[in-house]
């Protein structure tokens, strides 16, 4: 094993230091600046990185003017909903393409194949048809549902399934377990990290989604927190305080959820991942 | 029963798990594949067949439309509003790419290595990609303000106010900039899985060898995750063509001074929604924007393997 010089090492690190402030920087502005009150100036040149007057006052502000606390509890009802949907769906599915034998298993993996192909953006508007025809249009249950199992979801837990090794499996089957036992007792508990990987991406994809819900949404009060967020950005631009408390309503939640599991995410990530 | 009888039973038994036969009911595996195939079914299978069927009709919102042919497609060809779309669109894919295919294996080198504090700076430039697209853009927009941090700095530092967002190419390039530094961390991820196939031992023999590091780089690391990058080339092609939120955030609903930013999802959205959107025609585009979604991912997946091909051929020599 070669060692790493001192000045390699310290070259890395500055390099490391300036990616974060590119990276990171722009969350901490925001953040500076929704603490940032109405009588300080927000235009200086110099910019002032830290509040003069730290004041939560944005807070309350932007809560008053838009029902940001409700986008915020659509936008969570939406991406809750969409983990369940999406754990249930894509972990049954997975298990039935990696390890059930039957007639039609090649076909069904090609539908899932298929489906990724097929941009998302190219389906809205019949997307968006189909919903008002079944008069679900400006309902969270239309946010949910056309991203409720991800193809490329069930080809995640497909292959994980897959790498799970036989033996166990076989050694219920000669204990007596049927197939549902064998799923829920011991082909699940094996793919935890992937579960993990695939709960994230729902969350983080409803959460985060804006065209869909900019589309099927049109009552203001429905609307989830990107959707919300845009009118605010639409109104209230010329204070960027109140934007920027917004903003931060909208990214801490995420944060906060990735940073508690990001240990399963990037070990779960790398197991899941296609192999280069 | 005799006990050569059990024997035999708990034999086939154990062969049958083997083959893995006959071990659930029939509709056991189509049970489980309902929730996936019915969602599949329902909303993608079924709306991709009526965009198709709608592209070739003059649907308007609530009125089913009548069948006009090729109609549509031969109003994008006189419609102004698509050439701009398309341009800004295959520009996006253009530019875009080329960075979104290197930056982050360059970021995905420097957490790879075995050094304290990599985890947090994994994380860390994980976040951008956590956030959302909307509040990221709305972070952007307020930094690259008239009189935002940026050009809060440039003063500082004597150079003249930029008007990132009043002029449309400098709009376009910073929706751009955008979705290259969101993009950062997602690909850093897929690069780094690849790297942890690379074996640390060809690095090492190389720099016993005397290779500097762009050396080692462009010989070791580049061939070794080369299918990686063909990977996140096709997977940031599309991306990038159906470009939306950046630029309608940035450039707002109408796209930029006098529509000059509108991208081709953009028009979609702006065409086939609304109390009279054109379903028929906002259809159409869908089907353009598929089909050239498709190519393009196909285009980059043959580029990268003509190169694997070329790399035979030579390596035959």
């Amino acid at each position: 094993m070669t060692r790493t010089s001192w000045a390699e090492k310290a070259f890395r690190y500055v390099l490391l230091l300036a990616v974060l402030a590119l990276t990171v920087g722009p969350f901490l502005w925001q953040l500076s600046t929704s603490f940032k009150s109405t009588t300080e100036d927000v235009y200086t040149s110099p910019p002032r990185f830290l509040p003069e007057h730290p004041t939560a006052h944005n807070y309350a502000e932007v809560a008053d003017i838009v029902p940001v606390w409700d986008y915020a509890l659509n936008s969570l009802t939406v991406a809750v909903a969409s983990v369940l949907t999406n754990l249930i769906g894509a972990s049954t599915a997975g298990y039935a393409l990696a390890r059930l034998r039957f007639r039609g298993r090649g076909a069904a993996g090609l539908a899932f194949v298929a489906a990724l192909l097929v941009p998302a953006e190219s389906l809205v508007i019949a997307q968006f048809t189909m919903m008002r025809d079944l008069h679900l249009n400006n309902t969270l249950t239309a946010v949910v549902l056309p991203g409720a199992v991800g193809a490329l979801n069930v080809l995640l837990m497909r292959n994980a399934f897959a790498n799970v090794p036989r033996e166990i499996e076989e050694a219920a089957v000669v204990d007596g377990a049927n197939t549902w036992q064998r799923f829920t007792r011991i082909a699940l508990p094996s793919v935890r990290g992937t579960l993990a990987v695939v709960a994230i991406f729902a969350f983080m994809g409803a959460w985060d989604d804006f065209l869909w819900p900019l589309i099927v949404l049109s009552d203001s009060e429905r609307y989830t927190l990107t959707v919300g967020l845009n009118f605010l950005h639409g109104t209230f631009q010329q204070n960027p305080r109140l934007v920027a408390a917004g903003t931060v309503i909208a990214v801490a939640p995420l944060v906060v959820l990735f940073a508690c599991l990001q240990r399963y995410f990037f070990r779960g990530a790398g197991e899941g991942a296609v192999k280069g | 029963m005799a006990r050569g009888d059990m024997a035999r039973n708990d034999t086939a038994r154990r062969d049958t798990a083997r083959r893995g036969v006959r071990l659930h009911h029939p509709a056991t595996p189509w049970l489980l594949l309902l929730p996936g195939l019915g969602v599949l079914a329902a909303f993608s299978l079924f709306p991709f067949l009526t965009t198709v069927h709608d592209a070739f009709t003059d649907a308007r919102t609530l009125v089913p439309g009548q069948w006009v042919g090729l109609r549509n497609f031969r109003d994008m060809l006189h419609d102004e509003q698509f050439w701009v779309a398309l341009r800004n669109s295959a520009l996006y894919v253009v530019l875009v790419v080329p960075f979104t295919v290197l930056l982050p294996l360059l970021l995905a080198l420097l957490v790879h290595k075995r050094l304290p504090g990599m985890g947090f700076f994994r994380s860390a430039f994980y976040t951008p990609v956590v956030a959302s697209v909307v509040a990221v853009a709305l972070i952007w927009s307020w930094m690259l303000d008239d009189r935002g941090l940026v050009n809060g700095i440039l003063k500082a530092l004597g150079a003249g106010p930029v008007s990132f967002l009043g002029d449309s190419w400098l709009l376009l390039i910073s929706a751009m900039a955008l979705t290259v530094w969101k993009g950062l961390g997602y690909y850093m991820v897929i690069y780094l899985a690849a790297l942890a196939n690379v074996p640390r031992e060809l690095h090492e023999a190389a720099a016993v060898d005397g290779a500097g590091p762009l050396r080692r780089f462009a010989s070791v690391t580049v061939p070794a995750v080369r299918s990686t990058m063909v990977l996140v080339g096709a997977l940031s092609s599309v991306s990038a063509f159906k470009v939306f939120s950046e630029v309608f955030l940035l450039a707002g609903p109408t796209g930029g001074p006098a529509g000059e930013d509108t991208t081709l999802v953009m028009l979609v959205q702006r065409t086939g929604t609304g109390l009279d959107g054109r379903v028929g025609y906002a259809s159409a585009l869908s089907l353009v924007i598929f089909v050239i979604a498709l190519l393009l991912m196909l285009l980059v997946l043959r580029a990268g393997r003509g190169g694997d091909a070329a790399e035979r051929r030579e390596e035959r020599r």
